[in-house]
């Protein structure tokens, strides 16, 4: 027990898990953004958006995120380099954050889609016989109700994101948890089994209320109909 | 009908010009885009013949990218029969009627879901690597395998559940009705019928399972990123590897997506549910 206990003063194992937080929370942020804006585009009127939002989400939902974020380091740092900051290590964990953003922008789309999935014909029909056109009925009608029929989904596409912002490991982002926790067991590997449990058990305690809080805001925001 | 019609009026002069309009400018910015991410390419000499040469030359197949495919399709293969069989064990497990083993089946299942695979991967294979139980050499495709197979299976254990509760009430009285038991009635009447049901969910995870196979590479499993990391740094043609190895990935994906897809219309007439609710908006919502 003691030991065990010596370990966290050896190592500071909520910095790593506070990484993985800021990974995510920034990644979240642009790929909402992203993501939307690819919805609207795949729901828009003209084509060309159409193609290219389908040709976004088919490509990167179907690429490993190890290997986007291992282009982020291999290519974009060390071939094309390309820095984001002065520092090394603050450039590294801003590509990571592109690399996380970009992949799961296509998984927002899609779980925004299937928000607009759960609006009913009869609200595009009455927003068209009001006399709106396609950006105010998206913007005030479709939207709106999309959002809230798409919390469980997006939540599910956050907790992904939280537990992959792991993989930044493969964009030599060397201070978030699974990087850590690698270390750790390296030069501890008597207590190989308390170190796993440790930081499982913090990804179970970030992960498990974001998926009960989503789950319990998408009854309560849900549309009645 | 299509969901673009539904969203919008059928055009009239006026906004079939917008339409035109929009259409040029979204093509002009997607060109635009794309010119930019190749020229930036191209002032790094990524688009230089040698760099792409390698990919003609059949040694680069035979000894990279083949070799590494054959890795990564064993990992992935291995992980789906194993995660199918965990899934079936712990979502009938959820199912029991007996409250200490669907408690136990719960726990593990939400625990699992909740870790990150790749700390699982990672954990395997410096406890397989220390233990001295498996050869240094196994202990990598040994922790993909299991890693794997622990957070899909449960995910297809969810996939079971959700299946079995998807089924008509009815199934469950009529296995009883004709003296089954309660776990007869689920071996043999329920979980068929919800594996047809959760095909083409079960295919999409298959999908998830051959992306996560990439990440071996952080554990030195020598699988497809691995190797073209290696030709790429032995070529000197890191960029273009990567892109070839994204690409490999991308098509068997999309081909196990479309066949998920497929499969969720041909199966529709059978399962209750279908693959886009009546009546909504986006009516190919599965033709991603």
């Amino acid at each position: 027990m003691e030991n065990y206990l010596s370990l966290f003063e050896t190592y500071n194992v909520p910095a790593a898990f506070w990484v993985n937080i800021q990974l995510s929370f920034w990644a979240a942020i642009i790929a909402l953004v992203i993501g939307t804006v690819l919805a609207l585009f795949r729901i828009s009127p003209i084509a060309s958006l159409q193609w290219f939002g389908a040709a976004y989400v088919n490509i990167f939902r179907n690429t490993p995120l190890t290997i986007i974020l291992a282009f982020g380091f291999l290519g974009l740092f060390s071939v094309m380099q390309i820095s984001l900051a002065a520092d090394l290590n603050v450039s590294l964990f801003r590509i990571a954050i592109v690399g996380l953003a970009l992949y799961h922008a296509a998984f927002v789309c899609e779980a925004i889609r299937s928000g607009v999935n759960t609006v009913p014909l009869g609200q595009a029909e009455a927003a068209r016989a009001i006399g709106l056109s396609f950006l105010p009925a998206a913007r005030l009608i479709i939207l709106p109700q999309a959002f809230r029929g798409a919390i469980a989904p997006l939540g599910n596409v956050l907790i992904a994101l939280i537990k992959n912002s792991t993989v930044a490991a493969a964009g030599s982002v060397a201070a978030e948890s699974s990087s850590l926790m690698k270390t750790m067991i390296e030069f501890r590997s008597d207590l190989v089994i308390p170190i796993f449990l440790t930081f499982a058990l913090g990804f179970v305690v970030l992960v498990i209320p974001i998926g009960l809080l989503t789950t319990w805001a998408s009854r309560k925001l849900a549309v009645a109909r | 009908m299509s969901a673009q019609q539904v969203l919008f009026d059928a055009p009239g002069p006026r906004a079939r010009r917008i339409i035109l309009i929009g259409n040029i400018i979204g093509v002009l910015i997607v060109l635009a885009i794309v010119a930019w991410i190749i020229s930036a390419l191209a002032d790094k000499g990524q688009f230089a013949g040698s760099m792409w040469a390698p990919f003609l030359e059949s040694r680069t197949w035979e000894f990279f990218i083949l070799p590494g495919l054959l890795n990564t399709l064993k990992a992935a293969g291995i992980s789906i029969v194993t995660s199918v069989l965990f899934g079936l064990v712990f979502g009938v497990g959820r199912l029991s009627h007996s409250a200490p083993i669907r408690w136990v089946a719960g726990v593990v299942v939400e625990f699992l879901r909740a870790v990150p695979v790749l700390l699982m991967m990672i954990f395997f294979w410096l406890a397989l690597g220390s233990s001295g139980s498996v050869k240094p050499q196994d202990a990598p495709l040994i922790a993909v395998v299991v890693a794997l197979t622990l957070y899909n299976g449960s995910v297809i254990a969810e996939l079971v559940r959700s299946g079995v509760h998807g089924l008509p009430k009815g199934q469950r009285e009529a296995g009883m009705a004709i003296g089954l038991t309660r776990n007869q009635s689920l071996r043999n009447v329920e979980v068929p019928q919800a594996l047809i049901a959760m095909l083409p969910a079960l295919i999409s995870q298959f999908v998830v399972i051959l992306k996560d196979s990439a990440l071996g590479f952080i554990i030195t499993y020598p699988e497809l990123l691995q190797y073209t990391r290696r030709l790429g740094v032995g070529e000197g043609n890191v960029i273009p590897s990567l892109f070839v190895a994204a690409a490999i990935f991308i098509i068997i994906n999309f081909a196990l997506s479309t066949l998920a897809t497929r499969l969720s219309v041909l199966l529709s007439f059978r399962t209750k549910a279908k693959p886009a609710a009546k009546g909504s908006i986006v009516m190919d919502a599965a033709s991603t």
